[in-house]
């Protein structure tokens, strides 16, 4: 028995081999070959076949007579000796077990270099489909993507460091300002300061922690989802229900015109998707647990379930007045073909991942905003009187309400920037109801929004949108003001 | 390869293509980067997330913008 390199006469019979084992022939004259001989018999063959800065070793076979000696293991040692550095490919779907213990292992898609697709075997031919497993040997071990810990595990042991640091803020900044500035805190700007050194770190410490938290949950939610959940859900259980999904899954209003069409045409009821759109920016997840966290669960409680009771009405309303005929006509003659959502396909560590990035988008941009609120905050507590609060924003003021719309419509925040201005408020005696209306007014029925759904709604439908919405914010700070 | 990023030209939607195009960048592909910015090419493709990336006609992304390093993966694959 021997094995030596492949002449030219050899070739009808490493062809004969090739064939009887369905094996392709293409481009075979361009390789490199060894065959086992014995008594002048060819029993074996293996080629390798050069690809730019790789090999491909293909047409490897034993006469059936042969097998199960080792031969198949000599034919490639040869080969691979020939090989030398360079990294070796492989593709098959007949020995892929023998080759694994040879030390051979599966190649990622993005590790087979185009040179090596280029070759017969792998861009045409009978066996070359598509689904064959590549084996490769040589390469550097496959690099890891980032580690768990990089992308967020981290986290986990930070929470328990996190809790400690949030229970020891107000003993820190009380003695900040009486130790390093030597202020009273019974003087009027020691309070301010105090005010300042605690609730400015609690406040993003909290914003932190519930962005993160509510992205995360949030991965597992999805506009397309909730739209399937909704589709043809006519009545009033279908506006609470939009109402409710509204408060929990992500929404940015820069895409409000692609997700009014989307429900619209897969069958949502036009009143419930006003209800969804109602409630998905004026009750935000962020807001609710930022409220529950600095102010109880009363107010957060007030916040959301008034929230979702002027979204239902004004949806409700809607859907009463049929004005399907309202929206624009290209709104339904477009092409449209749903596709399902992205979300489930993801998994924990990219949830993560998606989680922490919220965190620096919503943080990073709101924070500048939330000092300046927290300052101006402090400001109050030290400074401003009482009474002349509770005289603008009181109960007995009954035009503060309406104000208090009409300052909060044209400004543009998320309520995260607004909680602060709401916190300085609250605590220097403006009335819930009226406090609790310019928040919803702010995010709810925000200017640059109604001006982008123009694009859908007819002036008549807009014109009915934004009044029962006003109305249904008005009504919830008279209510509050009446009842508390 | 032809990489679409969908979304009105709101910031997010620019931030995915500066994403999408670092990540292309750093993989060494051969692409493309085309915004669709109007509506109806966007809901022709079955969106109503944005920002949303397709590649290659195959939808990737709906609805946030992920890190360079994901849509790496997201591009290799």
């Amino acid at each position: 028995m021997t094995i030596r390199p492949r002449a030219d006469e050899d070739m009808a019979a490493v062809m004969d081999l090739l064939a009887a084992e369905k094996l392709p022939l293409d481009a075979l004259e361009a390789t490199e070959g060894w065959v086992a001989e014995e008594a002048g018999v060819l029993v074996g063959h293996v080629a390798l076949e050069p690809a730019g800065e790789a090999v491909l070793l293909r047409s490897l076979v034993v006469a059936p007579s042969h097998r199960g000696r080792g031969l198949g293991g000599r034919l490639m040692q040869a080969a691979e000796a020939a090989a030398g550095a360079r990294p070796r490919y492989l593709k098959t779907d007949t020995v892929g077990p023998w080759m694994l213990a040879r030390g051979y292992r599966l190649a990622r898609p993005d590790e087979i270099p185009a040179r090596i697709q280029a070759t017969s075997q792998f861009a045409g031919g009978a066996c070359a489909c598509a689904c064959t497993p590549v084996l490769v040997q040589g390469l550097p071990a496959a690099p890891k993507g980032p580690g768990f810990l990089a992308r967020g595990g981290w986290l986990i042991p930070a929470l328990p460091l996190w809790f400690l640091a949030y229970h020891w803020l107000e003993p820190a900044a009380n003695a900040l300002t009486t130790r390093v500035f030597r202020l009273g805190l019974d003087s009027r700007l020691g309070s301010a300061v105090a005010f300042f050194a605690y609730d400015a770190p609690k406040v993003l410490m909290l914003l932190s922690l519930v962005v993160l938290g509510v992205t995360f949950v949030q991965t597992f939610l999805s506009p397309e989802r909730t739209r399937d959940i909704l589709a043809r859900r006519a009545g009033a259980w279908g506006n609470l229900l939009g109402s409710l999904l509204g408060i929990v899954t992500p929404f940015c209003s820069c895409s409000a015109v692609p997700l009014f069409i989307g429900f619209v045409r897969v069958g949502v009821p036009l009143g419930v998707t006003f209800s969804y759109l109602v409630s998905a920016p004026m009750v935000n997840e962020v807001a609710l647990f930022l409220l529950l966290g600095l102010f109880g669960w009363k107010i957060a409680l007030l916040y959301a379930g008034t929230g979702v009771g002027v979204a239902f009405l004004a949806g409700w309303v809607i859907g009463k007045l049929r004005m399907e005929r309202h929206l624009e006509a290209w709104v339904m003659e477009i092409p449209y073909a749903a596709q399902a959502a992205e979300a489930s396909r993801l998994g924990f560590p990219a949830r993560l991942e998606i989680a922490v990035q919220g965190v620096r988008d919503i943080v990073g941009k709101v924070w500048p905003y939330l000092l300046a609120g927290i300052a101006v905050g402090a400001f109050i507590h030290g400074y401003a009187p009482e009474a002349l609060m509770a005289h603008i924003m009181g109960k007995a003021a009954w035009w503060s309400v309406p104000l208090a719309v009409l300052i909060g419509v044209p400004l543009y925040s998320n309520a995260a920037g607004v909680i602060p201005i709401v916190q300085a408020l609250l605590g220097k005696g403006a009335a819930l109801g009226t406090v609790l209306a310019f928040m919803m007014a702010v995010t709810g029925l925000s200017l640059p929004e109604t001006i982008i759904l123009r694009k859908v709604l007819k002036p008549r439908l807009i014109a009915v949108f934004i009044a029962v919405v006003a109305a249904g914010i008005l009504l919830v700070g008279y209510l509050f003001n009446a009842i508390l | 390869m032809l990489i679409e990023i969908l979304g009105t030209g709101c910031a997010k939607c620019e931030l995915l293509a500066k994403h999408a195009e670092e990540a292309a960048r750093s993989l060494g592909l051969d692409y493309r980067i085309v915004k669709v910015q109007e509506i109806p090419d966007i809901m022709a493709r079955g969106v109503m997330s944005t920002p949303a990336m397709a590649v290659d006609g195959v939808l990737k992304v709906q609805g946030h913008v992920p890190t360079v390093r994901s849509l790496a993966e997201l591009l290799k694959a």
